[in-house]
């Protein structure tokens, strides 16, 4: 018994330990204990809680009360360090934040709470989720579950290489230009990144803060939809957060899609994508018809421009978000007692010189100069309205499509060390995901096969704003035919 | 000035922290005062995560003075970040707005020698103010209680030309904003500050000088002297060949000059880019509408007012109008005394007086507003002298209480009674009977010393005009 319950989902836990069938601790145990197995050489996880057990065992004293406990009871969740959790060590993988503890809580973060789950650790990613790969981290690099040599994808690595080994049952990530369906694609996961507005933004270390969101990354897509309804929803902290109710996805899903229509845009399929993917692409394309769904055939020509404009929105919003990072208040500072600051220039540049790495000083670079007077109009406002056009270009595509079917990334995983010093190369792979962000527009990816190599390969969903039960639904019959699901990566079996 | 050759061109760049009782972007407390850091939140110390939400009553309060300023209000506005590092400012940007302000193209109208003028209002916007840094040797301090508290920054049009002007209308401004309730103006503890923008070029000219912009000026005094310096330095500097550097120059008060306080950073780039945490602010115009609705009567409007009806000269009216708890205090009195011009003698006259001794303001001192129309009726109805009036006044002031009180607890009533006063005249003209003889040997002016005894011998109480009349009557004889 013991050995298979961290091959169980998380609806399946939260039912049983509902039932008092296992009991939260138990399950909790079972998880921290192949952390305590695996993480030395995954490094998925920066912070591991040490009150996880007790966070267990107050779920399991409140079911013997009789109390009410919560959607997501006894569930071990997987936080990614660029959630601020109080009392608990919050890095966003950065020197800069080290040794930064938070006074509160992430909205998501409390909401996941409020509803039982427990709050496993913190996981390792991209420094300030710059990254692709989880190479920038200043923790170090996370292996791939599948293959340790392998990238497990970025910047939420961690946290996919965290459910994928079966040290969390599910995790939440953060998506900027495809930081959540991107490392789910490549370690065998569920991933959505919702509606821009759907989840709250409070207290998530801000990147760029008109594209990011916080999502789930879980095993099965129910599972994925029970922990989306859960962080869902209006917050008054955050004036971008939707006043939009929040549908019960979890209890809706259908693999019925007879009268859905998907899209599938030519300009996907142009080139640099691996035979594996396409193939196993067209294989999911073949399963949505055999399931009702009606494949249609569209065009979203502004695509060659969506990885240029992210890459000018992104990093003209960094520069100016991680500006508060001047070791003033808290954060790194530099050590000037052997020499003292000439003046605050100096004092600014030796703690953000010594607290940033490389990417994060390469992207705040980028977005201070597009900022800047004389090249403003040229990119960050030339790039806001290509921006608007390919959102409605999408608002237009949906008129033709209920779902989109695309790659979630040109090839599978890719080997550690591979890409990290060729920025563009790396910068490419999110080509199908950002335009998500930039458009606003929901989208997932879910596992829909593996390559040559026995590397996992997904696809993904889009959908219209707010339309997250169509793609849903369109992921549930890709997960109901191939049953994938209970694959365990080979490194760690 | 000191070249008719030449002319300034000054702009005003005031600064109001507007009364809300939370920050603009966050519940933080706004109050003035407390213990170092006590009003903050991670939102007001710009931690990982946090989110700024907009303060309605920040901009209610935004769309009162727009709306006195006689300016359009948008109802879509933009807040946007002015990126730049410094210790003080938590998020290394201020939320501010650039390119679509809340209140735009307003005026107001100043007086000075009591002639009216136009000034233009380019702008006023919400933005959040900084934190204070203090420096100790080699370490600083930083207080963020004022980090995030809402400033509304009202650009004027380079249309001011004197000093005098300047401080008139910054004078003016705050008179606004103390009418309002949207700022208590006070320049000495910063509430209120005043940057100034000056240039100078040659009279007739077209094209503007280079501006240097004056900050540290923390009374309406001051604004005179600074810009009166600063123009007087350009002149010269221009005279002898010399350009004027745009920069930042800092007024010193003690030394009466201002001085440059950086100029390696004027090219401070602000990168200004639409804050992403924010969506645009929009509002219907009904809410303007019902703002608008509730705007209290401004002090050039009441100063009309008092003219036409208390029939008082441009001069009183301007003064009684520039606060309004005096102007109010003014009405009740002019009101319940029936005598508007008395009225607004003795509060420009004694109770201004006595104010600006003690420092006090008018909320502050024990005269009520009915007690000094009692005694304006008391002297208009004859039962005091108006000598005897000032007495009750000061012990009014010193004590409160009502005068007619005062009147018969001190015996102060004026005597009308004629026998009375023929018994006080006789009295001092037997006493002084060699006066009485010069007199009459036609010495006129001693008649002021007879009048003066009599009053000392009636303790002030005889009626003036019955001393006059009876004591001309006996020197006659």
């Amino acid at each position: 018994m013991s050995k298979n319950i961290t091959e169980l989902d998380l609806s399946t836990l939260v039912e049983k330990i509902g039932k008092k069938e296992i009991s939260a601790e138990k399950v909790t145990a079972e998880f921290k204990s192949q952390i305590e197995k695996l993480n030395t050489r995954i490094n998925a996880f920066i912070t591991v809680s040490d009150d996880c057990l007790s966070q267990a065992k107050e779920i399991d004293r409140r079911l013997a009360n009789g109390e009410k406990v919560g959607r997501l009871a006894g569930a071990p969740i997987a936080i990614k360090d660029m959630f601020c959790t109080k009392g608990l060590r919050t890095t966003a993988a950065s020197k800069m934040l080290r040794n930064f503890v938070p006074t509160y809580s992430a909205t998501v973060v409390e909401r996941l709470r409020a509803e039982g789950a427990i709050v496993m650790g913190k996981t390792n990613q991209d420094e300030f989720a710059m990254g692709s790969s989880n190479e920038t981290s200043h923790f170090g690099a996370c292996r791939n579950p599948w293959n340790f040599d392998y990238v497990p994808g970025g910047s939420s690595g961690g946290s996919a290489a965290a459910v994928s080994a079966r040290m969390s049952c599910a995790a939440v990530g953060t998506d900027t230009g495809g930081s959540i369906r991107q490392p789910a694609n490549f370690c065998h996961l569920v991933g959505v990144k919702p509606t821009y507005g759907r989840v709250s933004r409070y207290g998530i270390v801000a990147f760029a803060s008109s594209l990011d969101q916080a999502g789930p990354m879980t095993r099965t897509v129910r599972d994925a939809a029970l922990i989306l309804e859960v962080i869902s929803g209006h917050d008054e902290k955050d004036t971008t957060s939707a006043t939009k109710d929040v549908p019960k996805w979890s209890e809706n899903l259908s693999a019925q899609l007879r009268g859905m229509k998907i899209g599938m845009p030519v300009e996907y399929f142009n080139h640099g994508i691996a035979d594996d993917v396409r193939a196993t692409v067209m294989r999911a394309a073949d399963i949505l018809k055999a399931q009702g769904a009606e494949l249609v055939e569209l065009s979203l020509p502004l695509t060659k421009f969506a990885v240029p404009i992210y890459y000018l929105i992104a990093t003209c919003e960094a520069s100016s978000n991680l500006a508060r990072y001047d070791g003033v208040r808290y954060g790194h500072r530099a050590d000037f007692s052997k020499q003292a600051a000439a003046d605050l220039e100096e004092f600014y540049s030796r703690n953000r010189g010594e607290g940033f790495g490389s990417e994060v000083k390469r992207r705040i670079v980028l977005g201070t100069y597009a900022l800047s007077s004389g090249y403003y109009d040229a990119y960050y406002k030339k790039a806001c309205q290509v921006r608007r056009l390919l959102r409605q270009d999408f608002i237009e595509a949906f008129k033709k499509c209920d779902v989109i079917l695309s790659p979630a990334s040109p090839t599978p995983a890719f080997k550690i060390g591979e890409r990290i010093d060729n920025p563009l190369e790396m910068y490419l792979n999110d080509i199908y995901t950002t335009s998500a962000n930039l458009a606003g527009i929901p989208g997932m990816s879910v596992p829909a096969g593996f390559s040559h190599n026995k590397l996992p390969i997904g696809v993904q969903f889009l959908a219209a704003h707010f339309e997250e039960q169509k793609m849903l639904n369109a992921a549930f019959a890709i997960e109901q035919n191939l049953k994938l699901t209970a694959e365990v990566p080979y490194a760690i079996q | 000035m000191p070249s008719n050759n030449w002319e300034a061109v000054i702009g005003l760049e005031i600064h109001a922290q507007l009364l809300t009782e939370s920050k603009m972007f966050s519940v933080d407390s706004a109050s003035f005062g407390g213990a170092d850091n006590e009003y903050t939140s991670p939102v007001s110390l710009g931690m990982p995560g946090a989110l700024p939400t907009i303060n309605r009553r920040g901009v209610e309060f935004g769309i009162r003075m727009g709306l006195a300023l006689n300016c359009n209000i948008r109802t879509r506005s933009v807040f946007s970040r002015k990126n730049y590092f410094y210790p003080d400012l938590p998020k290394g940007y201020q939320i501010s707005q650039f390119d679509e302000p809340i209140c735009e193209k307003g005026y107001v109208d100043i007086y000075l020698d009591g002639k009216p003028k136009r000034i233009g209002v380019t702008r006023a916007h919400l933005e959040e103010d900084a934190g204070k840094s203090t420096h100790h040797g080699d370490y600083s301090l930083i207080n963020l209680n004022r980090a995030g508290v809402p400033l509304l920054e009202i650009v004027s049009e380079p249309d001011i030309k004197t000093p005098q002007e300047a401080a008139e209308y910054a004078r003016t401004v705050r008179n606004i904003l103390r009418y309002l309730g949207v700022c208590d103006g006070n320049l000495e503890e910063g509430s209120m500050r005043c940057d100034c923008n000056v240039s100078v070029r040659k009279t007739g000219e077209k094209k503007f000088g280079t501006k240097v912009e004056l900050k540290n000026i923390n009374s309406f005094r001051f604004v005179e002297k600074a810009i009166d310096y600063e123009i007087n330095r350009q002149i010269s500097c221009l005279e002898s060949g010399e350009r004027i550097l745009q920069e930042t120059r800092l007024y010193d008060s003690t030394k009466n000059r201002t001085y440059s306080m950086r100029s390696k950073e004027e090219a401070h780039d602000y990168r200004y880019f639409p804050d992403p945490d924010l969506l645009p602010l929009v509002f219907e115009q009904k809410w303007v509408d019902e703002i608008r609705a509730t705007l209290p009567e401004l002090p050039l409007e009441k100063a009309k007012r008092f003219q036409t009806q208390y029939g008082l000269p441009e001069y009183d009216a301007l003064v009684l109008t520039q606060e309004r708890a005096v102007a109010e205090y003014f009405e009740n009195v002019a009101k319940l005394s029936g005598n508007a011009k008395a009225s607004s003698n003795w509060i420009m006259v004694e109770l201004m007086r006595e104010l600006k001794e003690s420092e006090k303001s008018i909320e502050e001192q024990k005269i009520r507003g009915e007690d000094l129309a009692e005694l304006i009726q008391l002297i208009d109805k004859g039962t005091i002298s108006g000598k005897i009036a000032k007495t009750v006044f000061a012990e009014m002031w010193a004590q409160g209480g009502r005068p007619a009180d005062i009147v018969k607890t001190k015996g102060l009533v004026q005597v009308t009674d004629r026998a009375a006063i023929e018994k006080w005249v006789d009295e001092v003209m037997s006493a002084s009977a060699n006066q009485v003889n010069e007199y009459r040997s036609g010495k006129d002016k001693l008649f002021g010393f007879f009048v003066g005894q009599i009053m000392k011998v009636s303790r002030g109480q005889a009626n003036p005009d019955l001393v006059n009349q009876v004591l001309k009557e006996k020197l006659k004889k």
